[in-house]
């Protein structure tokens, strides 16, 4: 455990030293300010627009930096011929995926932490009123679905030749499903046979990310998802990364490193 | 770099003579120069988006039955818009197809609100102080107003956001602001003369104003020439139900009389409107009999 965490570490400390997160952070900043130095009807109390612009902002940073830090993470260490004097040392290749895997991740929690921080402080300037439990369900099913990402990334790295070509298919799959994978099911209603079949089948598949897509309720301050289902939203979500995860250890076992 | 130098001045010079001349054409319009005549598409868009926030959220996408949300709520509340809505507006998504969807329902918006009633907060029995009278209404607002800047000739987006302005919020100078905003984009359209007689009506008890607004109202809707639409129907009869009602309250039945013969042409109820008729006849008769009737001072011209 203690190898993974320090593949981790190196993983995190990467984050730091790459500018990525700070031009998204800065850029999602004086966006959302820009947004709220506007007048309507002399009325400053209007929040819910500028959370919406804030948190399309936060999501569309927290999955840039999500994909393209795990997209290069295998590829880079072969094509710098680092991975050679890692794996040298007393690790296997399992380790060395789960340790980029768990790096990633909680890469991006800290980037989502000081994202949902700016996003707490800005409703609260406009509405007076904190929803800590909130921004904590949304945050954490937010980083949940993250570890989905990362895990479809890193398998992706994996199989695709290129970190370009799998940050595209990622970013391209992800929107995909967020926008109209929890409908699928409804399409293929209306779809006839074999589609339908087909359809259906991809429904069941593909993790459905839109659950962990709680923006709507933040937005218009719906009350708190019952923890029940937080919780097994939780456990779903580690259910697709373990899978995720175990898949690319398996790919990478086999897999031919010069 | 000398040859580059040359070409940016060129281009420069060619295009700022270019760029001035639209200006003036579009007058300083920078949406339709920038979106063309797409920006209605999105002003339509931002119009519906507020109908969203107006119910936190809880609203049919495309894979839904829209039958109960084919008019904005908002709109047919501020009776901007007469409602073409049917069916159970709580229920659009119907039940659950499977164990995917009916678990994903417990992360999304999943009850029928209304800002002005609470919102999301308010259904969930939490005691909040709402502020003014319209609680968290005043979301609504961004969007609407970018909606008119985008398309300026949407006459509903100025009556929707003139009616919460007003009623729900108490702005209404704001709202006056906006309506003459939307007359200066649409000289003397009915439906804003008609928003905006309202304003001088109940909240400025102006009523002689008010009279004029709604009678240059159905003047200018009897000088249209295009075949008259449901909708101008719609706010014909309103202009008329109000100048009836007003005169009433001023005591000129023989007014009111005529101006609810112009409304049960287009009222719905054509019946309930005879009866209003009888009634203002038999008070006109009554006070034609004890000599009480009041001069036509000032307002309406007869239909």
């Amino acid at each position: 455990m203690n190898v993974i965490f320090a593949v981790a570490g190196v993983v995190i400390k990467e984050m730091y030293r790459r500018k990525d997160f700070y031009v998204l952070l800065i850029l999602t900043v004086v966006i959302t300010l820009l947004m709220g130095s506007i007048n309507f009807f002399d009325d400053d109390k209007i929040a819910r627009y500028l959370k919406e612009v804030c948190l399309m902002l936060i999501w569309v940073s927290s999955l840039v930096i999500a994909i393209s830090t795990v997209a290069r993470q295998l590829p880079m260490e072969k094509e710098n011929r680092t991975i050679f004097p890692l794996l040298a040392k007393p690790i296997s290749r399992a380790q060395l995926v789960t340790g980029k895997f768990l790096g990633c991740w909680l890469a991006c929690g800290v980037a989502l932490l000081c994202f949902y921080v700016f996003f707490g402080c800005l409703s609260f300037s406009r509405e007076r009123h904190w929803f800590l439990l909130n921004y904590f369900q949304a945050a954490t099913l937010h980083w949940a679905m993250l570890a989905i990402i990362i895990g479809m990334a890193l398998l992706g790295s994996l199989v695709f030749a290129a970190p370009s070509s799998n940050g595209t298919i990622c970013f391209v799959l992800v929107a995909g499903i967020l926008l109209i994978g929890g409908y699928l099911n409804r399409v293929a209603m209306q779809t006839t046979e074999p589609g339908r079949s087909f359809v259906y089948a991809i429904y069941y598949i593909i993790p459905h990310l839109e659950i962990f897509n709680v923006q709507e309720r933040m937005v218009h301050d719906w009350p708190l998802i019952e923890w029940k289902y937080y919780a097994l939203a939780i456990l779903y979500a580690a259910a697709y990364s373990a899978v995720f995860v175990f898949f690319s250890c398996r790919l990478f076992r086999r897999k031919a490193l010069s | 770099m000398l040859l580059l130098l040359t070409v940016a001045f060129s281009v420069a010079a060619w295009v700022e003579p270019q760029y001035q001349e639209r200006q003036e054409v579009h007058s300083g319009d920078m949406m339709s120069f920038l979106l063309g005549d797409s920006r209605r598409l999105f002003a339509n868009h931002f119009f519906v988006k507020a109908d969203v926030y107006f119910h936190s959220g809880f609203y049919p996408t495309i894979f839904d039955n829209q039958q109960s949300f084919q008019t904005p709520h908002m709109a047919e509340d501020a009776g901007a818009l007469k409602g073409h809505n049917e069916g159970d507006e709580t229920a659009f998504m119907g039940p659950p197809l499977d164990f995917i969807e009916a678990f994903r329902r417990h992360f999304a918006p999943s009850s029928h609100t209304h800002l002005d009633e609470g919102g999301a907060q308010g259904t969930n029995g939490v005691n909040l102080d709402l502020g003014e009278k319209g609680g968290e209404v005043r979301e609504i607002l961004p969007w609407l107003k970018i909606s008119a800047e985008l398309d300026p000739n949407r006459i509903e987006t100025y009556m929707v956001t003139a009616y919460w302005l007003r009623k729900r919020m108490g702005k209404v100078d704001e709202a006056e602001e906006f309506l003459r905003e939307g007359l200066r984009a649409n000289p003397n359209n009915p439906a804003i003369l008609y928003e905006l007689g309202r304003i001088y009506h109940e909240d400025r008890t102006n009523d002689v104003h008010a009279i004029n607004l709604w009678e240059l109202g159905v003047r200018k809707m009897d000088e249209q020439k295009s075949v008259k639409t449901e909708q101008d129907n719609f706010i014909l009869f309103q202009l008329t139900l109000s100048l009836a009602r007003v005169e009433e309250d001023r005591g000129n039945y023989a007014r009111a009389i005529q101006w609810l013969e112009r409304e049960k042409a287009v009222s719905p109820y054509p019946d309930v409107i005879t009866k209003q008729i009888e009634d203002d006849r038999q008070k006109l008769a009554d006070s034609q009999k004890s000599g009480a009737d009041t001069p036509a001072k000032t307002g309406s011209q007869p239909p």
